[in-house]
């Protein structure tokens, strides 16, 4: 007889459950029984019931299921909800469902017996459609019908001889034990893959997990994991690797409000980036979320979002009297609400839905509105390790996260965040800005790594055309917003306009003087060249006397020339004359 | 191969007609001596007022899903009702006789 020693050469049987192929390395031990086991009402069935529906419509393998505890008719409403039509598949010969019936009062025994009776069904249900799936849910039924167990136990371990024989790959259903894994041993012939399923129901939140217990000669998970079933099925959702190694995009996304991109080095969020929002209550953050998402939209790229304290159509009709229509995004399949309250899911569900969501949508942003609605769904350490789990998966999905957060106000803003906003690149504080008996809203970026950001804070104000960002006033007296900032500003303005008017009266005045000044200086000028005229009209006058005199004075010489024999004294007075003429 | 063993209208001191089937799986031991056991059986205690039927699982293998067979071998009786069903191969008479509801004034030594 051939052993199996390597996952190699160890052949499986995929069972097209989102996720189970994934933590069995491939499905299920082909040819080989599986056991799978848990309480009531946790899957067991359906998960065997998937295993069969999805053989035979996904891998063209008919199946049996034989069921020793629900009629047909049962079985078939039961897994309607899922979706499975089992009467189809029944007349595609596809599947054969036989109900075996067991009843202790018609089990007296009067000699030996053995189980004869059931492996003629079982192998006439398996020749008929040439099944190579079997279930048989659950076993156990026969240990309640049947008077005694070692004839039982015999026979199901020739039952599983005969059926690996058979080549068909088997899954058994089995209840939990008290101290046992099933109530009954079956473990003892199941030993080539143990499945248990756990079904807890905590302060009325559910839970449900899957662990592979054992799967002889393969690798496979070993942790819990958490699974849903939904009206296509189970599906279980491992959040395994929790890996800090991702290539960091260099991308970068806008916010949707235009100030803030400047606030984030000019340029917005990076693609793949988590970032945190928080504020006290009404600060606006679904406001700045819900601008985030329509700029994702805007942009062609899908939005999830995940709501868990409004719905949806409250969020729309808010945001639309803010200028953001969301609802044609909605309508165009670029963006997804998801509500739920929180308190309907344990933190493993949340994650599981939410990884399914993501999954199933594909969308570049994902916005979770408000984290803080997790805070009842387990400790603060619990829900840092979900949170966290989260963040990673987005980040290694190159998914953009927003989260805001509620929190209490004052100074408790930024520390009690401590736990979270490490685990963010992004973390954006909205703030009260109390004064003068008015509260005015401020966003300013507390962290942003891998840019340089401003550390300004920003008035946050609310209008019909969305948000903006407005300077805060900086004054003498602090920090002025909202009514005082604009009274501040209005009075700034007056004053620069006060000013204005007072230097152009001076320049003015000036102008005058100036004026005034060059008409005295143009008056002065005119009197002092009249002046100069009549000061020169006197001196040509007198030069023109000077010179009449002096040719007075020759003609009189002249004149006296005649008898000037006593001139010798005339010569000097030639020379004088001479001088003079 | 049915084989159904009519013995004849005679009287009958209490209930009416016994219709009994009896599945086998082939000819095994336990086959046999079911048979064996059963045949004896209503020979002593129902002497002509009965109607047996073997039915071989091997050869008749829709009978076991349709008529609700696991065990065997398995002995029913159809009539008189309630429907009664037993396990095995009937070598504990008094076990049988109880089942089939026969009044212990009948049994004999």
């Amino acid at each position: 007889m051939k052993t199996i020693t390597a996952s190699k050469t160890l052949r499986k049987s995929p069972t097209g459950i989102r996720g189970l192929d994934e933590i069995t390395d491939g499905g299920l031990p082909a040819g080989r029984p599986t056991l799978v086991c848990g309480g009531a009402g946790c899957g067991k069935t359906l998960l065997a019931m998937e295993f069969l529906v999805r053989g035979a419509t996904e891998y063209d393998e008919p199946g049996v299921f034989l069921a020793f505890e629900e009629t047909g008719e049962e079985l078939a409403d039961n897994v309607a909800s899922l979706g499975f039509d089992l009467k189809a598949l029944v007349a595609r010969k596809k599947l054969l469902l036989d109900y075996v019936y067991v009843e202790r009062s018609e089990s007296e025994e009067t000699g030996e017996y053995d189980l004869e009776g059931l492996f003629v069904r079982l192998n006439d249900a398996i020749n008929s459609i040439k099944a190579k799936r079997v279930v048989l849910d659950t076993i156990e039924g026969l240990f309640a019908g049947l008077p005694t167990q070692g004839i039982l136990r015999s026979e199901l371990r020739r039952l599983f001889r005969w059926l690996k024989e058979k080549g068909v790959t088997v899954v058994i259903t089995g209840e939990h034990g008290q101290s046992t894994l099933t109530r009954y041993g079956l473990e003892e012939y199941v030993s080539d893959c143990v499945i248990s399923l756990d079904h807890r129901v905590v302060e009325q939140v559910t839970t449900r997990r899957i662990r592979i217990v054992k799967y002889r000669g393969t690798t496979h998970g070993t942790n819990e994991y958490p699974f849903l079933i939904e009206k296509d099925g189970l599906s279980i959702w491992p959040i395994t690797s929790v890996q800090v190694e991702h290539t960091a995009s260099h991308e970068r996304i806008p916010t949707g409000i235009e100030r803030l991109d400047t606030m984030l080095g000019g340029k917005g969020f990076y693609r793949g980036s988590s970032i945190l929002l928080s504020g006290t209550a009404g600060t606006g953050k679904t406001s700045v979320a819900t601008t985030f998402a329509e700029a994702t939209c805007r942009r062609g790229e899908r939005c999830l979002y995940i709501s868990f304290e409004e719905n949806p159509s409250q969020i729309m009709r808010n945001m639309a009297t803010i200028g953001i229509d969301l609802q044609q995004w909605v309508r165009k399949g670029r963006l997804q609400f998801q509500n739920v309250r929180a308190f309907h899911f344990g933190l493993e569900m949340h994650l599981a839905r939410t990884i399914k969501f993501v999954t199933e949508f594909s969308p570049a942003v994902v916005i979770i509105d408000p984290i803080s609605g997790l805070d009842t769904s387990g400790t603060s350490l619990e829900v840092k390790a979900a949170l966290m789990r989260l963040v990673d998966y987005l980040k290694q999905q190159g998914i953009t996260a927003m989260l805001t957060d509620l929190k209490m106000g004052g100074a408790a803003l930024e520390r009690t965040d401590a736990a979270i906003s490490s685990l963010v690149d992004t973390w954006l504080v909205l703030r009260d800005l109390e004064s003068n008996g008015e509260r005015n809203r401020g966003l300013h970026v507390l962290k942003s790594r891998g840019m340089g950001h401003s550390n300004q804070v920003r008035e946050f104000m609310l209008s019909q055309t969305g948000i903006q960002l407005t300077d805060v006033y900086i004054g003498p007296s602090g920090m002025l917003t909202g009514s005082a900032r604009v009274a501040q500003e209005a009075r700034e303005r007056a004053e620069h306009v006060s000013l204005d008017e007072e230097a152009e009266r001076q320049q003015l005045a000036l102008e005058c003087k100036r004026a005034a000044l060059e008409g005295q200086i143009a008056a002065l000028r005119a009197e002092f060249s009249a002046e100069e005229a009549t000061i020169a009209r006197i001196f040509s006058q007198d030069k023109l006397r000077e010179a009449s005199l002096a040719s007075d004075k020759v003609e009189m010489g002249r004149s006296r020339q005649h008898d000037a024999v006593k001139s010798n004294r005339s010569q000097p007075r030639n020379g004088s004359r001479g001088k003079k003429g | 191969m049915s084989n159904k063993i009519d013995s004849g209208h005679s009287a009958a001191p209490h209930d009416g007609k016994y219709v009994l089937l009896l599945y086998v799986a082939g000819s095994t031991p336990k086959s046999s001596r079911a048979i064996t056991n059963l045949k004896a059986i209503c020979e002593i205690h129902l002497k002509g007022r009965y109607e047996l039927t073997v039915v071989d699982l091997y050869e008749k293998h829709k009978r076991a899903r349709e008529d609700q067979i696991v065990v065997a071998p398995t002995l029913v009786r159809c009539a008189p009702l309630p429907v009664r069903r037993m396990i095995g191969d009937l070598s504990l008479t008094d076990r049988v006789l109880a089942v089939l509801d026969l009044p212990p004034a009948l049994r004999q030594p």
